[in-house]
């Protein structure tokens, strides 16, 4: 098997007609695909266009409701993920299954026959790692691994049973740009092997740098065949968007006036054993301003958001600074009545309930600072429904929320309906601070534009606003200030235009200049050198 | 093969309304093969369970005196487990709102003021209230699990009234019976009507059905213990705190149990005695439930499960059977509630796996 093997000839991986319905939802309709020997083929597609659902399929996660797939030729049922491997099929889910109080070897014995020695797979672990440049210590405990060497685990796992085709789903999404060349290297190895990559992704430009082709979802059908190489990223997105999506416009210099929002040297311990401590945090926001916090998931993010939104306090109430007044000590509804507005990173569950209506949603975020508006009665506090409806209307058309019914609950909105609707319910508010955590994250093409257009409008008419996010291309669009947070610290801010990729790439790996992330890189480190003990 | 329950894509609204009487009627057709089981009519037998109480006057107002502690205790309850509190201990805060409830008449049985009886029931109010009180405490404080701790505090209340009828509570003058005196007739709770022996009790449970229900569908209050109730942390971003929900749903639970208590006391026994409820504030669950907890839905279930207590002393005297078929009842109609409430959102799915074979072999 080599990868000059005519790929039309005798492809790996067919798939005929593959439909999946959920109900009378067609998540999946009549999807064609073909994948070659040693062929490294992407999966483009928004959120929602059916890819997880497909690749389920392929990984006998789910079961299709009609089509077939073939195998080398031969049609073949795939009922479970353990006949999936034994097909030669391995995947790497986007979110890892792995138990963090376990060792490397461990858990990669837990999708392995249960008679296998367990120093056998440490060792094979050893071997394989060291193989495909992919630096593990099987003894390592989960725990006290990076989002980076976790994603090893996975791919070594899926390498253990020897696959012919492996899934990757969105691998380089918790990757700084560093750890991902390391993976492209890897999937480049692999290919030269002859072995099979389907590479789901909507990052268009690494599409375009590794893989050989692309197919293209778009509401559950292909929308388009290509060889990435020879499209451009605007000619690919048009295939995922269906169409042209709107630029983030904004003017070049905003005048920046008073600083509003100040955060002064705040240190908190971590609540949980899995949380991130913050270490030292200082930053300053003033009106006009637009201040990107760039970083991998994980080092600290929500926990800034918590201090900074006061859902969780913190001890120092001169630590944060809010319009000229300490509020340290204060919670969430007292930074909102002093004209702060906050949108947390999870849609379901914090930011939004999903059972509830919109406009109890709406309530939910607005109960304090709007009590004149909502709630009468007095001390009895009863909901005025009809200002509260009339209120959700003008936010969904300001947004241009797309929903079924007049006051739907919040769970039955798309991701990016939904988070419209969130940014809405602060925006109307006008407020001088807003703190955006991670603002298109899962969210389609077209709504994350009007987001990050309505976050830049609203830095214009004067208000201050932070975005937390891990999307870099994001951060380019909107920010005027960035800084980069790692393992619970924050870089010093840089103007926008100054900072390059490889930049930033070094600041998320932890490397800072003024004090460096022993953690991350030394964690890496040691991990190459008892990989390559063994 | 295994057997799944599979989400329904969407759930039937006419079915969500139609589970508690569907649950009903399926209760009824598995007491009707009970009875038959045990060799009685079983049609007769569910007549003389389910409808002869409700043929005269004076079985209706037992209904009543039966159905205001199940309601009382319910709609408390329904706001608990609306909030995600899981108070399993109403029968003990029950037992103490009725000891405390009683201080007043068993130590000064001379006292003859109107003023004894107001101040009766909300000593009973405040008792059940700081009974709860406990493990809204330890849940605060220590993250112990309530349902675990309200529950054993039931056996303790129990043994706390037990002891103090046979010991510093007894009436001297009662031949040794354990219970204390009979309370002076300023502390017995009014019957509302001539005709039979229900008392005031009713009347506190229809109020505060109807002030709970208002509180939960137009008041912030309401909107608070559903935000909580459903999500902790959108709760906190909300900026409703978990930890004054847990001893505000404890405490409003704790107290009107103890209302309860104190007005089954002075209404309908009079004196205090070692067993002074059969039961009610475990059925009150039920009754929650049943009702699906909302305030209104209670009043009706209330009335349900006062029937099969009811029905079960009447089972006992025309039937001869055990009054603990009313216990019976009470979990089958639990039992079918949550299956048919099971049901709506799932279908039962079997799946016949080829490869499950193959999996013991790799």
């Amino acid at each position: 098997m080599t990868s000059s093997e005519g790929v039309e000839a005798s492809p790996l991986l067919s798939v005929r007609g593959l439909t999946k319905l959920f109900g009378s939802f067609a998540a999946c309709d009549a999807i064609d695909l073909d994948i070659g020997h040693g062929e490294i083929h992407a999966l483009l597609g928004e959120n929602g266009a059916g890819k997880s659902t497909l690749v389920k399929m392929l990984f006998g996660v789910l079961q299709p409701s009609s089509g077939t797939v073939s195998l080398e030729g031969k049609p073949v049922v795939i009922p479970s993920p353990g006949e999936a491997r034994r097909l030669g099929i391995g995947m790497v889910f986007q979110h890892f299954s792995l138990f963090e109080a376990l060792t490397v070897a461990e858990n990669i014995a837990l999708s392995l026959d249960p008679r296998t020695p367990l120093a056998k797979i440490a060792e094979e672990t050893a071997t394989i790692s060291k193989a495909y440049g992919l630096p593990l210590d099987p003894s390592a405990h989960v725990a006290d691994l990076s989002v980076g060497e976790r994603q090893r685990i996975e791919i070594v796992r899926a390498l253990l049973q020897n696959p012919k085709l492996i899934i990757l789903d969105e691998p380089t999404s918790v990757l700084t740009p560093q750890e991902a060349e390391r993976l492209f290297e890897t999937l480049m190895r692999l290919k030269a092997e002859g072995r099979s990559v389907l590479y789901i992704s909507h990052r268009l430009e690494e599409v375009q740098r590794i893989c050989d082709r692309a197919t293209v979802l778009r509401h559950g059908k292909v929308t388009g065949a290509c060889d990435p190489k020879h499209e451009t990223p605007a000619s690919l997105a048009r295939m995922m968007v269906g169409t042209e999506v709107a630029e983030v416009k904004r003017d070049s210099a905003n005048t920046l006036g008073d600083i509003l929002l100040q955060v002064n040297k705040v240190s908190v311990a971590s609540r949980t054993p899995f949380a991130v401590a913050l270490k030292d945090i200082s930053l300053k926001v003033r009106a006009g301003e637009v201040l990107a916090i760039a970083g991998i998931a994980g080092n600290g993010q929500s926990e800034l958001f918590d201090a900074i939104s006061g859902e969780y306090p913190i001890a120092d109430n001169d630590g944060i600074v809010l319009r000229g007044k300490p509020v340290g000590r204060l919670r969430i509804n007292g930074r909102r009545l002093l004209g702060a507005g906050f949108v947390p990173e999870e849609r379901h569950g914090h930011a939004a309930v999903s059972a509830l209506s919109l406009s109890d949603n709406l309530l939910l975020a607005r109960s304090r600072s709007d009590k004149k508006a909502f709630l009468a009665g007095g001390p009895l506090a009863i909901v005025k429904r009809d200002a509260i409806l009339s209120a959700a209307r003008r936010i969904c058309s300001m947004m241009d929320v797309r929903k079924s019914g007049e006051d739907p609950a919040a769970g039955s909105l798309s991701g990016g309906n939904l988070q419209k609707f969130i940014v809405g319910r602060e925006l109307d508010r006008q407020p001088s601070v807003l703190v955006v955590n991670q603002p298109t994250w899962g969210v389609d093409a077209g709504a994350a534009s009007r987001i990050r257009q309505a976050l830049v409008d609203l830095a214009k008419a004067g208000s201050a606003v932070i975005v937390i996010s891990q999307d870099l291309d994001e951060i380019f669009e909107i920010a005027t200030t960035i800084a980069v947070i790692s393992d619970g610290r924050l870089s010093d801010p840089y103007p926008a235009g100054e900072l390059t990729l490889e930049q930033i790439g070094l600041l998320m790996g932890g490397i800072h200049d003024s004090h460096s992330g022993e953690k991350s890189s030394g964690g890496d480190q040691t991990g190459m050198e008892t990989a390559h003990a063994h | 093969m295994r057997i799944e329950l599979q989400k329904r894509a969407n759930t039937s609204m006419l079915f969500s309304l139609l589970s508690p009487l569907l649950a009903l009627a399926l209760t009824l057709i598995a007491g009707a093969i009970m009875f038959g089981l045990l060799g009685k009519s079983p049609l007769n037998s569910l007549y003389i369970y389910f409808v002869e109480p409700l043929l005269d006057v004076w079985s209706l107002h037992e209904l009543a005196i039966k159905a205001a502690p199940l309601i009382l205790i319910a709609v408390g309850l329904s706001v608990c487990f609306r909030s995600n509190n899981w108070n399993i201990g109403a029968e003990g805060q029950f037992t103490i709102g009725a000891i405390t409830g009683s201080i007043l008449p068993v130590l000064n049985p001379e006292w003859h003021s109107p003023l004894i009886l107001p101040l009766m029931l909300v000593m009973g109010m405040i008792g059940g209230a700081l009974y709860a009180g406990i493990p809204a405490l330890l849940k605060t404080r220590f993250n112990t699990n309530e349902i675990l701790t309200s529950l054993m505090l039931v056996y303790i209340a129990q043994l706390f009234l037990d002891w103090l009828v046979r010991g510093p509570w007894r009436d001297p003058q009662g031949y040794n019976f354990p219970q204390t005196k009979s309370f002076q007739p300023e502390a017995v709770l009014p019957e509302i009507l001539d005709s039979g022996r229900a008392h005031l009790g009713i009347v506190f449970a229809l109020i505060a059905a109807v002030a709970l229900w208002f509180m939960m569908r137009f008041m912030l209050k309401g909107f608070q213990v559903s935000v909580l109730g459903q999500s902790e942390r959108a709760g906190r971003f909300a900026g409703f705190s978990a930890r004054r929900m847990v001893w505000f749903s404890m405490l409003l639970s704790g107290s009107l149990a103890g209302l309860a208590g104190i007005s089954e006391v002075s209404g309908s026994i009079g004196h205090v005695q070692p067993v002074i409820s059969p039961g009610y504030g475990f059925t009150a669950i039920i009754v929650a439930f049943l009702g699906r907890l909302n305030p209104l839905g209670i009043i009706a279930s209330g009335f349900v499960l006062a029937l099969t207590y009811l029905g079960g002393e009447a089972a006992q005297l025309s039937l001869g059977i055990s009054d603990k078929v009313s216990r019976v009842f009470q979990g089958l109609i639990l039992f079918f509630v949550l299956s048919c409430d099971t049901l709506i959102h799932y279908r039962i799915r079997l799946i016949v796996n080829p490869s499950a074979a193959q999996e013991g072999k790799s």
